[in-house]
């Protein structure tokens, strides 16, 4: 089956440096893809960029199999949906409005949604366990609800990628998990492809079909989380000694990480 | 009105809503038009209203030569600031944010008391001048803080500051060097001035303003975005950056005209969007009519207050805002704070 994106060769600029220099890779139909690398490496760029956001000097991406600068901004939010890694409304939306403006890139002129837009809305409520906190404020709800209520946004843009960054890095443990049971399941039943940039190593690695770890705007690796999570590469890319064994449970890589100071605690 | 379980804005709640605001609107008028020195009671203007009695001829002259102009300019006026509030919030995701938050309001100013400084008429010159410093002021703060087609929220709001701070100096300058009753003028060109309302004044602005209106309206759906932030907006297939400079130029030139016939009427462009926003929600497509229709109610009645309440002397209509509106506003902000402050 052909993949639902394609990157070849992509660099991008802000500035002179170049913070993407020639990225290859492609996402499949069902996949959970796992970005990571450290601050700076380009994780965030790279989203927007298949995000249609910002626009590639150089390189090519395919989107279900056409160059992605052939659609409209309209096109791109039908097929890819982002979920930021924090979003603050300035007013008091209520969970129920917020969910459904996912439904703007499929209006016409008309400013006003119908009966079936609301009908996709709470299908995507009802998948995120959102329905209950329809008629809350969303300042109000929790770092956790809050993702789970703009993922239900992105999937009422019914688009069939969906790109997240770092969603769960201002989340306790639980929520953490919560997020990625939550994804790992829609890949599943909705044929979801998805695209996730965490700092939670070893959480990501019991979830992600593969990893791709970038390096200063490179892929330094692109693999299954065994291949790519090993304490050679990982304290290389990271500069940071690490050590890596395996999850007693899942049997994914699990990442420890090494105090530089060698063992050991000492009081000042 | 919140809460019930398909919380969605539908056409039919913001026609009904509008019709609700645009009855009150009339009743609003129709009790201003009877307001005033000269004693017209309200039974005779609601018998002219719905076609039955007339007036004599004084009476006619004052409702149709003084008040009535007044009245549908104020309306106006409010209107537009309103929309201009709304509008500006929405867009620098900042509820303090109002029309003339970028230094429109002192540019116009500097304008205007340049045309009280060195005679020009109430009618035209004055006017003409304020409108040309409002648009100068838009243009520079616009033009400073624009970079590569992209305008950028911090940047504006920090050129608008500066921009004001300097034109502030300026207006201290020559309020400083007039002694005369220019001055008096000058200091109720700053706190707005309903007195030299013409009809000529409508018919220049109504058609601008509907025409700003419409096309805001469009975009309501967008700024309901771009209140989630820029990037997230663009992401879900808003053109921001387009959103951005037809609002920011179209709310401009409105509060430009409508400031060079009223002068500076603080205010209503910060209070009533607060006030329609706890009333119905911060969904755009209600709130912007809401609003706007909404700043029409409270500056005529505000300045139906300021034209009898030290009669035959008149108060500034900015006066009246404000001492109403502070202690108001402060009210809604103990009440609901919360919903602002949070982030």
């Amino acid at each position: 089956m052909d993949p639902e994106l394609i990157l070849r060769g992509v660099f991008f600029r802000y500035e002179r440096q170049w913070c993407l220099r020639g990225i290859d890779f492609d996402l499949r139909k069902g996949e959970i893809l796992g970005l990571i690398g450290p601050n700076g490496s380009g994780k965030s760029t790279l989203l927007k960029i298949i995000d249609g956001v910002l626009k590639i000097p150089k390189g090519e991406i395919l989107l279900r199999n056409k160059p992605l600068s052939t659609y409209k901004r309209g096109d791109i939010a039908r097929q890819i949906a982002m979920v930021p890694q924090e979003s603050n409304f300035r007013f008091p939306f209520s969970v129920f409005e917020v969910v459904l403006m996912g439904r703007f890139p499929h209006l016409g002129l008309f400013p006003f949604e119908g009966k079936e837009d609301v009908k996709i809305a709470r299908q995507s409520m009802r998948l995120t366990h959102t329905l209950d906190l329809a008629k809350r404020s969303i300042n109000e709800l929790s770092g956790g609800e809050k993702q789970r209520v703009l993922i239900a946004r992105a999937l009422t843009q019914t688009a069939h990628i969906i790109l997240l960054d770092e969603p769960t890095s201002f989340l306790d443990i639980r929520h953490k998990v919560e997020i990625f049971d939550l994804i790992s399941s829609l890949t599943l039943t909705q044929g979801l492809s998805v695209i996730i940039v965490s700092h939670d190593i070893s959480l990501a690695a019991q979830y992600c079909h593969r990893m791709l770890l970038l390096d200063k705007g490179g892929v330094y690796k692109i693999g299954e989380p065994t291949e790519v999570i090993t304490a050679d590469t990982i304290s290389t890319v990271y500069k940071c000694p690490v050590l890596v064994d395996k999850n007693p449970i899942s049997k994914t890589p699990r990442l420890t990480v090494l105090s530089r100071r060698g063992e050991g605690k000492t009081l000042a | 009105m919140r809460g019930s379980e398909d919380q969605r804005i539908t056409p039919v709640k913001v026609i009904i809503t509008g019709l609700i605001l645009l009855g009150i609107l009339i009743i609003i008028i129709l009790i201003s038009l009877s307001l005033g020195p000269a004693k017209i009671s309200l039974r005779d203007i609601l018998a002219w209203s719905i076609g039955h009695g007339t007036f004599d001829q004084q009476a006619w002259m004052i409702i149709y030569k003084i008040r009535l102009p007044r009245i549908l300019l104020a309306g106006l006026v409010g209107f537009s600031l309103s929309l201009g509030g709304v509008v500006f919030q929405a867009l620098l995701r900042n509820p303090l944010a109002e029309p003339f938050i970028l230094g429109i309001s002192s540019g116009a100013a500097v304008g205007a008391i340049i045309g009280i400084v060195f005679g020009f008429g109430f009618h035209l010159g004055v006017p003409l001048l304020s409108f040309m410093g409002a648009l100068f002021t838009v243009l520079l703060v616009i033009g400073i803080s624009s970079r590569q087609g992209g305008l950028e929220s911090a940047t504006l709001l920090l050129t608008g500051v500066i921009v004001n701070a300097f034109f502030t100096a300026v207006i201290m300058f020559f309020i400083a060097t007039t002694s005369d009753s220019r001055l008096h003028s000058i200091l109720f060109w700053l706190y707005g001035d309903l007195s030299q309302s013409k009809y000529i004044q409508l018919s220049v602005s109504l058609p601008l303003i509907l025409a700003v209106s419409g096309i805001i309206y469009f975009f309501s759906r967008h700024l309901n975005l771009i209140v989630g932030g820029e990037d997230a907006a663009l992401q879900i297939g808003v053109e921001v950056e387009l959103v951005k400079w037809v609002s920011f130029l179209g709310i401009s030139l409105i509060t430009g005209v409508v400031i060079s016939f009223s002068g500076i009427i603080g205010f209503v462009g910060l209070i009533v969007p607060h006030l329609m926003r706890m009333l119905l929600g911060p969904d755009h497509r209600l709130l912007i009519p809401a609003s706007a229709i909404g700043g029409a109610c409270f500056l005529i009645a505000a300045d139906t207050l300021a034209r009898t309440i030290i009669s035959p002397s008149e108060l500034p209509v900015g006066v009246v805002t404000a001492f109403l509106g502070a202690p108001f506003f402060i009210y809604l902000l103990k009440q609901r704070g919360s919903q602002w402050t949070q982030s």
